[in-house]
């Protein structure tokens, strides 16, 4: 569904990502982990550009996202992300958060665009919260509204940008409780995250990226429970 | 004493003076909103002309006296283009391009000040620049910058004297006409500073409620 050939990222002087090539299948949850500013994050912000890669070529449904002239907002239409600091907006209320981009971008009639946003409330256990604020909401319930409104506009793929780490710890659980109902429910994801835990209970795939490479990947049991290389056993030995 | 018989006597001028003013600070107000926002929608723009141009605009417009811009506009442009304004037009120009300046400066910074992450969860929604503009970035702008647009409205009231200077009949030129029929030099400068004051106090005051509304929104 997602191939990365080559990806190179360079901030100036700084080499972020030294040459990525990845193969995500659909229904795929495939969970990336490593050291702060190995460039896990830089990696997820390729792929739906947010940050333009510096070289190499991403596609995403056979299509190459990072030809010259592709219309990449299309393709965004298709890849929900959930960011570290949630990124509500602030000014308007729950459910003009979750409608805005449908109405907007897909032209979705506002009804349907409402009972659908109703409806994600829902599984995301927050439909009383409808007409409120963000800044009235916990940061848990915040998280969970920015993943009801990237799958307000029924994305293929959704990106996660360590969507736990700014909670506090008693939040962490219904997040990835949410999370975790989306990958039951087949959707292919790209987690970025440190919550082991997690990653070895829900990922089909783990990547142990280091110094902007991929250094291991495998299964949860693999990667966790046998690593091969010595950054790997390092890392895993600080975190575990 | 004076002053009220004064004013009485010849309110007329006064309120015709008045009603230049304000017509001219509307004028400047909303005609410097719009321009100004076209402004910095240029100097954000990708063409590096483009910026260029807006850059140009704010530096000109804000490095240069207006009583200079209000001349070059009445008199140069009818001598060198042959294009005559009448003294209302040029002051409603001059007022406009000269706000929208400092009004571009204004919103550049309100834009600037809101986070990345709000323009990056709207671009990852498959919403354009212009979208993200319009319906995340700039309406939450204009909120944190509310109280420096309310001081520029304030200031175009009071720059709004400097027309008088073509022969528009606002309240400034009023004044100075009465100071000539009365012989009085003092008193009828005292009214229309009274008259500007109840304006722009009125305005900020406005203003202040208008605030307090939209933080009530924000349920903070």
């Amino acid at each position: 569904m997602i191939t990365v050939k080559n990806l190179h990222k360079k901030f100036g002087q700084l080499h972020i990502l030294k040459g990525i090539d990845l193969e995500i299948s659909q229904g795929e949850v495939v969970v990336v982990i490593g050291p702060s500013g190995s460039g896990k994050s830089t990696f997820l912000r390729c792929l739906n550009r947010l940050e333009e890669p510096t070289e190499g070529e991403i596609t995403f449904e056979g299509k190459s996202i990072t030809a010259r002239g592709h219309n990449i907002n299309q393709t965004r239409e298709k890849m929900g992300m959930v960011f570290q600091q949630f990124n509500l907006f602030p000014h308007k209320s729950v459910i003009d958060n979750i409608t805005l981009a449908p109405i907007r971008v897909k032209k979705m009639e506002k009804a349907r665009a409402v009972s659908l946003a109703v409806e994600l409330l829902r599984t995301v256990g927050l439909e009383d919260k409808l007409n409120a604020y963000p800044s009235q909401l916990s940061g848990g319930q915040k998280q969970r509204i920015a993943i009801a409104r990237a799958l307000a506009m029924e994305p293929h793929v959704m990106l996660f940008d360590e969507p736990t780490s700014a909670l506090d710890p008693e939040m962490v659980g219904e997040v990835l409780d949410v999370m975790k109902k989306l990958a039951d429910k087949g959707m292919t994801m790209v987690i970025v995250t440190h919550e082991m835990g997690f990653a070895r209970e829900v990922g089909d795939r783990i990547i142990f990226m280091d110094q902007g490479q991929i250094v291991e990947q495998g299964t949860p049991q693999e990667v966790f429970g046998a690593p091969k290389h010595q950054r790997t056993q390092d890392f895993l030995s600080k975190v575990l | 004493m004076e002053f009220f018989t004064i004013f009485w006597e010849y309110r007329s001028y006064f309120f015709t003076g008045l009603q230049y003013t304000l017509l001219l600070a509307a004028l400047g107000v909303l005609f410097g909103f719009i321009l100004g926002l076209i402004i910095t929608l240029l100097r954000m723009a990708p063409w590096g002309i483009l910026r260029f141009i807006g850059h140009a605009w704010v530096e000109f417009l804000r490095g240069t006296p207006m009583l200079v811009q209000l001349f070059i506009i009445h008199y140069g442009f009818a001598n060198a283009f042959d294009l005559n304004f009448s003294p209302i037009q040029s002051g409603a120009i001059t007022l406009s391009i000269n706000s929208s300046a400092y009004l571009a400066e204004i919103f550049r910074a309100g834009i600037q000040g809101v986070d990345r992450g709000q323009g990056e969860a709207a671009r990852s929604l498959g919403m354009t620049r212009g979208m993200s503009m319009r319906f995340i970035i700039i309406p939450q702008a204009i909120k944190s910058v509310l109280p420096a647009i309310g001081n520029e409205f304030v200031t175009i009231i009071k720059e709004s004297s400097i027309v008088s200077f073509i022969g528009i009949t606002e309240l400034m030129f009023q004044s100075g006409a009465v100071v000539g029929i009365t012989y009085n030099g003092m008193t009828p400068y005292l009214i229309v500073a009274v008259m500007y004051f109840i304006l722009t106090f009125t305005l900020s005051r406005i203003l202040g409620l208008f605030e307090r509304k939209l933080k009530a929104s924000d349920h903070r």
